[in-house]
This record gives C-alpha cells, sequence and structure tokens, in this order.
C-alpha cells in the first residue's frame, strides 16, 4: 500500500467518527441532489425523529457489542414493554403500567445474563433463544388481554411524535440518554470494563473483575434501555402490535456495526452508533425516494452495511 | 573448531527491508548461514527478529533486498512456498491443529510418517501413537512433535525460532544434539534464543540485528556474549554484564511470614508444597515445566481451588474462589504470557487502571486526574516506553510486560506473584524488572519470583525453593545458588534424598 | 470401542435421546407409525438442510447467518424456473438451481476473505442481499413444481428388487437427507479440503502455518454451505409445490441444532451426525407437543425454553471441558 491509505488510517483510528459524518453528508448531498428542497427542517426534524429509536436500540448492540456480545432479544425486549405498557394502561393507569412493562424486559436480560455469564452460551444463540421465549410468552400474554384493549398514553404520543420549535419532543429523551451513554462509556468504572472484557475477559478476571456482575448488569440494562426505547417507539407508531419493533432489531445491529463497534469486542463508541443510525435513515429515506423494488432495497441495504465495513476495515486496519 | 565458510552458503539473505506504514521494521537486514553451520539470530525486542522470520518462512512479503537459498532468488509468498524452497521453520508457539489427531496433522502438512516417526523417537518421543488428539499432548512434547515434524520434511535450512523455552533441560539437551548432528549433516540451521547457554553449545556463529539493520556477524568462542549484548543495545548503552555482587536481605526470622503456605496440593503435579514469604524477601522457584508451579501460582492468584493444604496471609487463613478475593488479600498475579495479562487493543492507560476499576462500588464515575497521576507513576517507574500509548498492541514484548507488572504497581501489592516475568524479552528490559522487583522489595513487597532462567535466582532473588513433583526438594539461598546446585535440585538430587539412597 | 464412544459420546446420547423420544411418541400415540414418521422427516427435511450448511461453516470457524435467505432463493428460483416446464426440463433446473447455491455460498466466502469484514457482519449484509434477491425473483408464494420431484419426498421408501416391508416404513425424505449429505459430505471430509476446514476452524495460524490455504478453505466451506442451503431451498419448493420467497424461521433452529449437534461455535470440533440428530430430536419434540394438544403458542415457548436449556447445557459443559 502507499503512504495515502497509512496518514489515513491514523486519522481513522484516532477520530474514527470523521469519515462517518463524512458519509452522512454525502448522502444528504446525494438526496438534496436528486431531489432539490426536499432537505429543509421538516424533513431533518422527521428524519431525526425515526433516527432515535434505531439509535437507542443500536444503544443495546453497542454495549454488548462493546463485551464482544449482541443482544438479538431487544427487539422483542422492546415490544414486549410496549405491547403490555399499552394493555395494562386501563387497569394500572400510565405510571404502574410502565413499571410493569419494564420487569419483563429486565427478567429478559438477567436471562440473557445467566445464560451468557454462567452457562458461557455465545450471546448470539443465547439472546435469540430468549427473544423466541419471550415472544411465546407475549402471544399467550395477548390472549388474556385481549377483551381489555390498549391504550397509547398521549404523553408519550407527545413524546413520539410531536414538536417543538420545529425539533422533535423525542430529542428530550434521547439527548440526556446519549450524553449518559457517551459519558458512562469512557469515564466510568463499568464502561471501561465493557472495553476490558470484549479485549480479554481472562485478563479481565486476573486484575480482579467478576465478569458474571458485569454481564448480568450489562444485559439487564440492555433490556431497559431497549423497553424505554419501545415505550417511545409505540408513542411514534401509535399501534401497539406482536412485532412492533422486531423490523428495528437487525438495522439496530447494522447501526453498530456501520459506526465502527467490533462485533468481537474491545472497539468501538456510542458516538459512531449515532452516526450509524442516522446514515441508515437518511439511506432508508433516498432508496424510498428512488423508488426501487422491495427486493431490490434489501439487496441495496445489505451491499452498503458490508461496503460501508469493508472500507471502515480497510482504512482502521482492524477486524 | 569453526568449519571454513562456505563460497555459497545455502540461505543467503541481502538487505532485506520491510515499512508498516511510517514505521521501518527491517532496513538492512543480512544473514547468510552455510551448509553445516549454525547462526544464531540475535537481536533485543523490537530490532526486527521476528519481521525477517516471518519474511524467511512465508508469512509476510519484504520491500527490498534479496533472498537466495541454493544461491536462486525462491518464491517464498507463503509457507508452503517457503517449505518448497527447503526453508522449514519451528515457531515459537506450537503450530499444531488442536482438534485434529497427530496423524490428521502430518496429512495435513504432507509429512511422511515414518520420517516423523524416526525423528520423534531419536527426540525422545518413541511411543507417540498417531491417533493422539493434539489437544491432549502437554506443552513440552508438543514443541518435540514440532520439531520432529519439521526434520522430517528433510529441509536444506532448518529455522528454530525460540523453540526451547518452554522445554525442560534434558529435552533441550536433546533437541540441541539432535540439531547438531543435522548440521554436521550439511544442512544450514538459523537458531533463534536468549539463552547464551543454548548459543554457545550449539551455534557457530551469531548475527546480530539491531533497529532493523544487521550490525554483526561473529564466530562464537569464550567471551562472545559481552560483545553481543554490546551489539545488540547499541553504542553507549549500559553493558549489561554479568550482575554486579549484590547483597542479600538476610532471611528474617521471628517475623510473621506476609505468606505462609503449608502442603498445598491442587490438580495432578502440586502434591505438598509449603514455604513462608517474608516482607521485603524475593523468593524464587525453580522448577523444571509442569512440576506444579503453575498450579501454585494459580492457586495462590485465586484463579484455581486447592485440593488440599493451608495458606496464610499476615497470620490469617484465607481460601480463594476468585482473583478478585487473593487481590483482596493483596496479592497480585503476573502471568508468565503477556496474551492472558493484557487488553491488547485498549491503551496503555486502561490496561494500567483496570484493578483500580473492578469491584462494582467503583463502577461509578472515574477520578480522571487522580487515575492520570496513578498512572503515569506506574508508567514513569517502570520506564516503559510511551510512543504507542494508544494500543497495547503496538508496544514491544518487553513494554508489554512492563504494563502488566506496572499495573500493580499503580494498585499497590503487597505481595507480587511473578511466574517468569522475563520470558521472552531482552537482556535489557530483563535488568530494569530485576532493579524493579529488588526496589519493591526494598519498600516493603514480597515477591515469588518463579524463573526458568536458573541465572535469575542469583541476579533477582535472596533464596529460592526448588520444586519437583510437585513438592519442596530444596531451599537455596541465592549466594550459593550456582546453576549446577540449582539443576541437580531440580532434577530432584537433592542431598536429602542422596543421603536417603 | 470405548474411544469410538468417547469420541462420538454426545451423537450417542442424541441418538439414544432421539429414541427414547420416538417410543415416548408411540406412548402418547399408539397409532403413530410410517405416516407419523413421514411428516416428521418432511418436517425435518428444510431443517436438516439448514443447519448441515451451518454446521459446515461453524466447523471452519465461522457462522453464515443468510443461510435461511440463501434457502429462499433457491426455493423461489426453481419454483419460477419450473412453473411450465417439463418434467425432464425439471433436472436441468434442479442442477441449476444447486450451482446457484454454490454460487451464493462462494460468494458470502469470497467476500468474507476479500474485505476482511467479520463473517458475522458479511453473513449479516447478505442475508439482506440474499433475501433481496429472492423478492425481486417471485414476489409472493408462488410458482411450480416437478411432479416427480414432490414424489422424491412423499411417503416410504420402496427399492426394486427389496421386500417392501423391509424399507417401507423409511421415509423418502430422511433417505433424501441421508444421500444428499452422503454424497456431498463424505468425500469432502475424507479428503484433504475436510482437514483444512477442521484446522482453519481449530487454530487459523496453525494451519496456515502448516501450509493450509487459509482463503481458499473459507471459501469452499461457505461455498458448500450454499449448496446445502440449496438443497433446502429445493426441499421448501418440493414440499410445498411453490416457490417461498420469505425466509423462515431456520436460523435460531439451524444454531440450535448445531450447538446441541455438539458442534463447537468456535469452530474445528464436532460432526455432520450429531447436529442432524439434533434436528430431528427438536422436531420430534415439537411434534409430540402438538399430539399432546398443547396450544401453539405454549408450544412456542416449551420449544425456545428446551433450546435455551440445552445451548446452557452446552455451554456448562464446554466450559468445565475448558476449565481441565
Amino acid at each position: 500500500m502507499s503512504k495515502e491509505p497509512s496518514r489515513l488510517s491514523r486519522l481513522m483510528s484516532d477520530h474514527p467518527l470523521i469519515p462517518l459524518a463524512a458519509l452522512l453528508l454525502v448522502l444528504i448531498v446525494a438526496l438534496e441532489l436528486l431531489r432539490p428542497g426536499i432537505v429543509n427542517e421538516r424533513w431533518i426534524a422527521n428524519t431525526i425523529k425515526f433516527a432515535i429509536p434505531l439509535a437507542m436500540l443500536a444503544a443495546c448492540q453497542t454495549l454488548t457489542m462493546l463485551t464482544g456480545g449482541i443482544d438479538l432479544s431487544a427487539g422483542v425486549a422492546a415490544t414486549v414493554v410496549a405491547f403490555v405498557m399499552a394493555t395494562q394502561v386501563p387497569i394500572l393507569g400510565v405510571p404502574g403500567a410502565i413499571a410493569a412493562a419494564l420487569i419483563p424486559a429486565i427478567l429478559m436480560g438477567l436471562l440473557n445474563g445467566f445464560g451468557i455469564a454462567i452457562c458461557r452460551v455465545h450471546p448470539l444463540i443465547m439472546t435469540l433463544g430468549t427473544g423466541l421465549i419471550a415472544t411465546g410468552f407475549l402471544q399467550v400474554y395477548q390472549r388474556f388481554v385481549i377483551a381489555s384493549g390498549s391504550v397509547v398514553p398521549d404523553s408519550l404520543a407527545w413524546l413520539g411524535t410531536g414538536r417543538t420549535l420545529g425539533l422533535p419532543n423525542s430529542l428530550l429523551l434521547f439527548v440526556p440518554f446519549a450524553a449518559l451513554i457517551l459519558y458512562g462509556q469512557r469515564r466510568t468504572g463499568f464502561g471501561r470494563l465493557l472495553y476490558a472484557l470484549g479485549s480479554n475477559e481472562a485478563a479481565a478476571r486476573l486484575s480482579g473483575v467478576r465478569a458474571w456482575q458485569v454481564y448480568f448488569t450489562l444485559y439487564a440494562l440492555s433490556g431497559v434501555i431497549a423497553g424505554i426505547t419501545g415505550l417511545l417507539y409505540v408513542g411514534l407508531i401509535k399501534a401497539p402490535s406482536l412485532s412492533l419493533m422486531n423490523p428495528v432489531l437487525l438495522p439496530s445491529v447494522a447501526a453498530a456495526v456501520v459506526g465502527g463497534t467490533s462485533i468481537f469486542g474491545g472497539r468501538g463508541g456510542y458516538g459512531g452508533t449515532i452516526l450509524g443510525a442516522l446514515i441508515l435513515t437518511v439511506l432508508g429515506t433516498l432508496l424510498t425516494l428512488v423508488q426501487i423494488p422491495e427486493g431490490a432495497r434489501g439487496v441495496f441495504f445489505g451491499a452498503i452495511i458490508l461496503a460501508v465495513t469493508a472500507i471502515y476495515v480497510r482504512l482502521t486496519n482492524q477486524t | 573448531m569453526i568449519p571454513p565458510l562456505p563460497k555459497t552458503p545455502l540461505l543467503d539473505a541481502r538487505g532485506v527491508s520491510k515499512r508498516f506504514g511510517a514505521v521501518a521494521a527491517l532496513k538492512d537486514a543480512s544473514l547468510q548461514v552455510g551448509k553445516g553451520e549454525v547462526v544464531a539470530l540475535m537481536g533485543a525486542n523490537g530490532a526486527g527478529k521476528s519481521t525477517l522470520v516471518k519474511i524467511l518462512t512465508g508469512a509476510l512479503g519484504h520491500d527490498g533486498g534479496q533472498i537466495l537459498i541454493h544461491g536462486r532468488a525462491q518464491p517464498i509468498g507463503s509457507p508452503r512456498a517457503a517449505r518448497r524452497a527447503g526453508l522449514v521453520p519451528v515457531y515459537q508457539e506450537p503450530s499444531l491443529i488442536p482438534d485434529l489427531d497427530l496423524a490428521q496433522n502430518l496429512a495435513l502438512g504432507a509429512t511422511p510418517v515414518g520420517a516423523f516417526r524416526h525423528w520423534a523417537a531419536q527426540l525422545g518421543l518413541p511411543d507417540l501413537t498417531l491417533d493422539t488428539m493434539i489437544n491432549r499432548l502437554p506443552l513440552a512434547s508438543l514443541r518435540i512433535v514440532d520439531l520432529a515434524r519439521a526434520l522430517a520434511a528433510e529441509p536444506d535450512v532448518l529455522l528454530l525460532d525460540e523453540m526451547t523455552a518452554a522445554l525442560p533441560a534434558d529435552l533441550v539437551h536433546r533437541v540441541l544434539s539432535v540439531v547438531r548432528a543435522q548440521a554436521d549433516a550439511g544442512r544450514a540451521v538459523i537458531y533463534i534464543s536468549h539463552r547464551f547457554t543454548e548459543i554457545s553449545a550449539l551455534c557457530d556463529r551469531a548475527t546480530v540485528l539491531r533497529d532493523g539493520v544487521t550490525v554483526g556477524d561473529l564466530p562464537i568462542k569464550p567471551g562472545v556474549e559481552e560483545r553481543i549484548v554490546d551489539l545488540m543495545l547499541g553504542e553507549g548503552a549500559i553493558s549489561a554484564s554479568a550482575s554486579a555482587a549484590r547483597t542479600q536481605t538476610p532471611a528474617p526470622t521471628g517475623a510473621r511470614p506476609r505468606l505462609c503456605v503449608r502442603a498445598l496440593a491442587a490438580g495432578t503435579k502440586l502434591t505438598d508444597v509449603s514455604f513462608d514469604l517474608h516482607a521485603g524477601e524475593v523468593l524464587g522457584v525453580v522448577a523444571l515445566e509442569g512440576q506444579g508451579q503453575d498450579e501454585l501460582f494459580a492457586v495462590l492468584a485465586g484463579a484455581r481451588k486447592a485440593l488440599r493444604g493451608a495458606v496464610q496471609v499476615n497470620g490469617a487463613a484465607v481460601q480463594f474462589a476468585h482473583p478478585a478475593d487473593a487481590i483482596a488479600m493483596g496479592l497480585s498475579f503476573v502471568p508468565g504470557e503477556r496474551a492472558h495479562a493484557l487488553l491488547m487493543q485498549r491503551s496503555v492507560r486502561e490496561n494500567i487502571a483496570l484493578p483500580l476499576i473492578a469491584a462494582p462500588r467503583n463502577w461509578g464515575p472515574i477520578n480522571m486526574a487522580a487515575e492520570a497521576v496513578q498512572v503515569s507513576a506506574a508508567i514513569a517507574r517502570l520506564q516503559i516506553d510511551t510512543r504507542a500509548m494508544g494500543e497495547v498492541q503496538r508496544l514491544s514484548g518487553g513494554n508489554q510486560q512492563k504494563v502488566t507488572i506496572a499495573r500493580w504497581v499503580a494498585k499497590g501489592a503487597e505481595t507480587l506473584l511473578l511466574l517468569d516475568p522475563t520470558r521472552g524479552i531482552d537482556v535489557r528490559t530483563k535488568r530494569q524488572i530485576y532493579d524493579l522487583v529488588r526496589d519493591l522489595a526494598d519498600q516493603g513487597a514480597a515477591v515469588l519470583y518463579y524463573t526458568s532462567e536458573l541465572a535469575e535466582i542469583r541476579m533477582a532473588c535472596d533464596r529460592a525453593i526448588v520444586i519437583f513433583g510437585g513438592r519442596v526438594v530444596d531451599k537455596i539461598e541465592a549466594a550459593d545458588a550456582d546453576d549446577a546446585r540449582l539443576m541437580r535440585a531440580a532434577y530432584g538430587l537433592t542431598e536429602a534424598e542422596g543421603a536417603a539412597r | 470401542m470405548s474411544r469410538f464412544a468417547q469420541k462420538n459420546g454426545w451423537t450417542l446420547g442424541l441418538a439414544a435421546l432421539f429414541a427414547g423420544l420416538l417410543i415416548a411418541t408411540k406412548l402418547i400415540q399408539p397409532g403413530f407409525g410410517l405416516s407419523g414418521l413421514d411428516s416428521l422427516a418432511r418436517a425435518a427435511l428444510p431443517f436438516a438442510f439448514a443447519t448441515a450448511a451451518m454446521t459446515v461453516v461453524v466447523l471452519a470457524g465461522g457462522i453464515d447467518l443468510s443461510v435461511a435467505s440463501m434457502m429462499a432463493v433457491a426455493s423461489v428460483s426453481g419454483a419460477r424456473l419450473m412453473e411450465g416446464a417439463s418434467e425432464a426440463e425439471a433436472a436441468g433446473i434442479v442442477g441449476l438451481v444447486l450451482l446457484v447455491g454454490l454460487a451464493m455460498g462462494a460468494i458470502n466466502g469470497a467476500l468474507i476473505v476479500l474485505t476482511r469484514v467479520p463473517d458475522i457482519v458479511v453473513t449479516l449484509s447478505m442475508l439482506f442481499v440474499w433475501e433481496g434477491t429472492a423478492l425481486l425473483i417471485l414476489q409472493g408464494p408462488e410458482g411450480g413444481c416437478a411432479i416427480w420431484l414432490r414424489d422424491l419426498i412423499l411417503g416410504g421408501l420402496s427399492l426394486p428388487f427389496v421386500p417392501g416391508a423391509l424399507t417401507e416404513w423409511l421415509p423418502k425424505a430422511a433417505v433424501l437427507v441421508a444421500v444428499v449429505l452422503a454424497v456431498v459430505w463424505v468425500p469432502v471430509a475424507r479428503s484433504k479440503l475436510g482437514l483444512s476446514i477442521y484446522a482453519v476452524g481449530s487454530d487459523p495460524l496453525a494451519a496456515f502455518r502448516s501450509g493450509v490455504s487459509l482463503g481458499r478453505t473459507r471459501i469452499a466451506a461457505y461455498a458448500i454451505a450454499g449448496l446445502l442451503a440449496a438443497f433446502g431451498g429445493l426441499s421448501l419448493t418440493m414440499a410445498t409445490g411453490i416457490g417461498a420467497p420469505i425466509p423462515g424461521p431456520y436460523l435460531m433452529a439451524a444454531v440450535a441444532a448445531v450447538v446441541l449437534g455438539g458442534v463447537a461455535l468456535t469452530g474445528g470440533k464436532g460432526g455432520l451426525l450429531g447436529p442432524i440428530l439434533a434436528v430431528f430430536v427438536l422436531r420430534l419434540v415439537r411434534m409430540d407437543l402438538t399430539l399432546l394438544s398443547v396450544d401453539p403458542n405454549v408450544t412456542t415457548i416449551i420449544e425456545g425454553t428446551i433450546m435455551v436449556i440445552v445451548v446452557m447445557m452446552g455451554g456448562l459443559l464446554a466450559a468445565r471441558e475448558r476449565g481441565r
């Protein structure tokens, strides 16, 4: 290789967000060229509105991926929380329903933590299995509450769809959320331990880290984040269903991956994930705009994830 | 008697260079090995030795220079091509597939079975069955299998990279004599080792690399070690001659020991070990491979459970279920394998600060300023090269080893358990580690120091216990610890047993 | 013998479990016989091929999340081409679809090798790509299937010159799995390629140093997986007579069967027989629950719980093995 990539690669490993921001900009410019005038205040607000639930669900993937894991039950956890909340509102009222609805998400996280930390099951499989079981429970649960109906509280609808001064209200939830994660990942002991476990679990153990404590906390936290995302998302969609958030699951993995978090752990962070979620959302608009068929959309979506990751790997020389 | 240098060397590498991005790993490396010669390839860590090995064995391409085998330029773009050209390596780590059996491993590399059996027998493994799974073999046997496999390929040039590092002394002896016989039969051998005793026993010449450049090519004769060390260290470096006489701390008497181990047993190898370790003392542990020292350290580090026996720390009986328990009692373990201790993709700072955040009560916000002070103090104390702070994997082996120790210096360890802390690192770093260990002991730390190099007992320890067959067979003051006595003890030939016989 | 038992203990245990479950089934429903076995084998067919495909890449130290999507592509391309085609042309179409499968797998493998992107990410991307491709070929469940192809998995086996009583109880679908795997995998496993696949999965560095070409071996493993996935896709079309563009639930099931079958997800350890037995065990459990007239939703919970408990126990056993 010539000298050029090596200088670029140093830039990339020191400032991994720059190329992502550049890509986002390129996509937006492409969008504006295709349909002049589309990029306006309203469009920006809309894009942010749909990117936020994706970015929040992708937080589950980012945090677990830092340890070399993944949370494929996050989509189901979000759906469960949203569905249980909406069906419990008529019975328990809004705060009670939200509190009750988060319980299954935490239980799912603890089950994941148990399987991953104690039984040493690969996170991909453990969380896939937990999601499967939870889906079954949700279907059984649905039959018991089918009569009582469901309500999406106005407060969540306001948060999910409303706008203030042209900006989506969901930023009120997301900005503190993102700030907390960005701060937590580097500047708290827990955040550092995620990187440590993903980098070398045996070494972390020898340094006195009890990995199971971290995994239980991490996956329970992931369940809670997924649950909050579900609440926000049902406020946005306004129709709780048994597969509410499932279509966002794979994009959430993609957002974390495109954002530069290593799926093998130890590298990356939430900053990239936020950009990744924005990139995927803009890309979605772009694909809708050029009116390509559903199938080609999938092909393009897959190809872009692969291409971005490949460029990323090439430039930073990481695997 | 040195054989005359042949006209065309079997292997002739000249002016080899290799860059990784902006870093020149090799600038002008040359290495000639003639028929019947054993040439030592020497160099401190980071001198470019392993890059040259990778190029010669086909794992890496080179940017400049030429490599001739039999006087012809050979394409060695892959390990297979290197083999075809006649160069067969034995690497530092075993290169066998753990989940296949021996026969399948031989088939994979197209190794003739008959020849393999012959060499395995020559090297002391006559009754190796071919359907043995590789992951059931002990490390020493794996090394022998590696070598036998290489010899069975009838190489023109044999390259041995630190292959004796994990071998007990008797096997080292066998390996050296077989390798010598290979050279005498007209083959060329490149021998890489940090052990001068092996080099002076085996090699004809030594080629020395420093900073990617071949800086010397010396015939081996008595006293050449000093010259080689000077060449490796470069001009102006402090001469790393044999250790200055050091006054040993007198054996403490009466005081309560920091660590008291009684009749400890674990696994199948550690059967009955007892000793006391006092504050301010560096206690060496000498043992051939697999005598239970790994288990001893693992138990004391809380990484595995003891079967029997008692451990007391400052007089209180302890039982560790997790390394965190041991750390809470002030016991800090530095494993022999650096890769087991380090977060390779993370920064030096995060590596050093790791024990500080391990417990859930420290999971909250980190006091970054206080941490920076603690970490840079540890970095300064260990003289860690700070040019590649971003990722530990970019550091040289010696600097990586320092990071594993710095972690406990920053945390403040009362008792250090060092398992072969100088394995595979250069002379200069070794000396820094001896000095540090002494320093820490002088400040009140107790240090348990296992080493596979007998000479280190005199250089780094106050006294040593010798473990053989899972029990302590001898206790020696460092001043009396000459190699012969240590070696006899390590083989279980102590005076006590001699008298009993 | 003891060595064989030791090496294949896990597989033998699975076989015993399967036999026990068959007896249990007979107890639950005394009428369980040929038709029961036949529907079991047909239900297991696509799962068996998906699992076999997954097993091959897992042995090579990889994972292929796109197995179900590749099956969809094979299913729709077969169904689309066979619609209106003659019975004889169908044979050529089957060959073509298998080639397409081989090519899809090889593309997966080549992308992993060339881009140096982790396999999980590449095959996740290809999951979208193949799923989209299937939708481009057929928008909905339609298309056709040759009669002889459908007959291939219907009912019990009857061979010329062999008394029917000996073979009738053997479902053709199960025989098809056995024959395909024997033809595809046995020659590979016996060859140097097979050794290389295990070697790459077990220890890539050591394999490279032993002269194995990592890239070529990985591509070959993924290509074989693509071929097996194509068989799986064809079996879907054979079972329904039409193409299925939406990927079925084969990913989790295949991974669970691979783990239950005693194959280490870290690669290099295990065989093909265990996972295939595991598929039949898992399908039979589901069948028994249905026979016991358990609510299908509750069945999903029980099935999921069994899979999770199995992988948990497998994980514990593996951890204990490592600890030794």
